[in-house]
């Protein structure tokens, strides 16, 4: 019989963090971005179709950095949570933060039972009808939760990504501004002042969506053109 | 060990609400009992839905009666419904039931393009309601039938197409127009003069709306253009754009206009 080593759970936990932080920080940045016209989120991904954010439902956004097949797993469990949630109650009564609190045990529970954790971090997003509404939640690999105010950025460089928006973001700036600053903010870790519209995906959760285009579902997902598009009405 | 966790995980990837559901939840499906032996007391029944294809889309159109053996059970009811962007459907049959079946639809339909980040196919959507009615079938045995009717606009021909389904599931496309319900015949009867190739929108409504008052006229199940309580049948039509609901506004006037024609015409039949 193999003889099993003693490992202290401080430093089984502490491997296992550091394994899920560098996945993590091996990606490319994610940010999500509260605005007067709504919630801007923003991701540079080079592929149109492998998507990192996505709609949950009616008012609720999500955004993903990490292993791909582990956050798609996490975003269609949440659609499916809020999907039956508001089949079975109603609409009204899909939260972000009873998803939040659904991914964080989720989360929580891989960490400390599976193989290995899952080299994720989250942003749960919801958009109210006016801003102090407006709820961002960041979820991390080991099922922390943290309720963030104004902005989230996650992935790659995100300390240096944060810091960018954390210097100019105010709670007025329009989508334009919001995407403007999103694209400087990812391009922190680079040698160009700002991302290339074509070269990020984009989505927004609109504040406004019933009276601006008669859609109980806020999220709304941008091309390249309309992001150059509203930059430009908002110089 | 692996090629069996590879299997399952593939069994489990669903795009379909309806699946899920009957995996995890089939208590929360609206069909799926077996309803114990007994006298099924009298419930509200949905009447009758006109539909229509007009140049470039297709509309929809319910009167708002519900009836529960001889008496109305509400003078609101609708049963017309925005399925998604682009297409739409119609009730008739036990409300209870049908109201709940649009319900599953409308999520299916939404759950899929959220899973799938793409539109299903109108067929595909078809095909999906012609199971649920399926499924639906040991409670139609039972006299609890629903029969819906579905509409919507086709991006890839590019025309608004038409489907009507029995209570088995069966799912057959119609051509020009079609009416479920208890006052079909008489409304198809209307349609049938009414209706031209290549009718505009406006006048598209104004004929759904007079073959429903043609419906009501001999139909008691069916309810007629209530002025009294500002009532007017539910009219969406679909095209291109996608889904709109006709506002009561216009279907007041054209309502009102039909009901003086009729009136100068001084018809006793």
């Amino acid at each position: 019989m193999v003889q099993q080593f003693y490992v202290s759970p401080e430093q089984l936990m502490k491997d296992r963090a550091d394994f899920a932080r560098k996945g993590i920080a091996r990606g490319r940045s994610v940010v999500v971005v509260s605005c007067a016209h709504g919630i801007a989120l923003v991701a540079e991904n080079p592929s149109p179709s492998l998507h990192k954010i996505g709609e949950i439902y009616d008012k609720i956004g999500f955004a993903a950095v990490g292993k791909y097949n582990e956050f798609e797993s996490l975003r269609q469990a949440g659609v499916r949570y809020a999907d039956v949630r508001g089949y079975s109650y109603d609409r009204e009564d899909v939260t972000a933060r009873g998803l939040a609190s659904v991914y964080a045990q989720s989360l929580g529970a891989v960490f400390t039972a599976e193989q290995k954790p899952f080299e994720v971090e989250l942003a749960v997003a919801e958009v109210g009808r006016n801003q102090a509404q407006d709820h961002l939640y960041r979820l991390t690999f080991d099922g922390s939760i943290a309720d963030e105010d104004g902005f989230v950025a996650m992935g790659g460089q995100a300390e240096r990504v944060s810091e960018v928006i954390a210097a100019e973001w105010n709670a007025d700036m329009g989508l334009g501004g919001a995407l403007r600053l999103s694209l400087k903010a990812l391009a922190a870790d680079k040698d160009v002042d700002m991302l290339q519209p074509s070269a990020v995906e984009a989505a927004v959760l609109e504040r406004e969506s019933e009276s601006s285009r008669g859609a109980r579902r806020a999220f709304r997902r941008l091309g390249a053109e309309e992001i150059t598009q509203l930059m430009a009405a908002e110089g | 060990m692996q090629e069996h966790t590879a299997s399952r995980i593939a069994a489990y990837a669903t795009s379909s609400f309806t699946e899920h559901l009957q995996r995890e939840r089939p208590d929360l499906l609206p069909y799926n009992r077996v309803l114990p032996a007994g006298e099924l007391p009298p419930v509200p029944h949905a009447t009758t839905i006109v539909a229509l294809t007009y140049a470039g889309g297709v509309l929809m159109a319910g009167d708002r009666r519900a009836t529960m053996g001889n008496l109305i059970a509400s003078r609101h009811i609708e049963k017309v419904f925005p399925a998604d962007q682009y297409s739409v459907l119609g009730i008739a049959g036990t409300a209870g039931l049908a109201i709940d079946i649009t319900r599953l639809f409308q999520v299916e339909l939404e759950h899929y393009e959220k899973i799938e980040g793409t539109h299903l196919s109108l067929d595909g959507k078809a095909n999906r309601l012609g199971a649920m009615i399926r499924a639906n079938l040991p409670m139609a045995l039972q006299g609890l039938a629903v029969i819906p009717l579905f509409a919507g606009f086709d991006a890839v021909t590019g025309v608004g197409r038409l489907f009507s389904f029995d209570v088995t599931g069966g799912r057959y496309e119609e051509q020009e127009h079609h009416s479920v319900g208890s006052g079909s015949v008489f409304a198809r009867g209307a349609l049938k003069k009414l209706w031209r190739p290549n009718l505009d929108e406006d006048t598209a409504v104004s004929v759904a709306v007079e073959s429903l008052y043609d419906a009501a006229d001999d139909d008691s199940a069916t309810g007629g253009p209530d002025p009294v309580r500002q009532l007017w049948p539910v009219v969406y039509t679909v095209n291109r754009a996608g889904a709109r609901r006709i506002p009561e506004r216009e279907l007041a006037q054209i309502a009102g206009a039909i009901v003086e024609t009729r009136a100068i015409a001084g018809r006793e039949a």
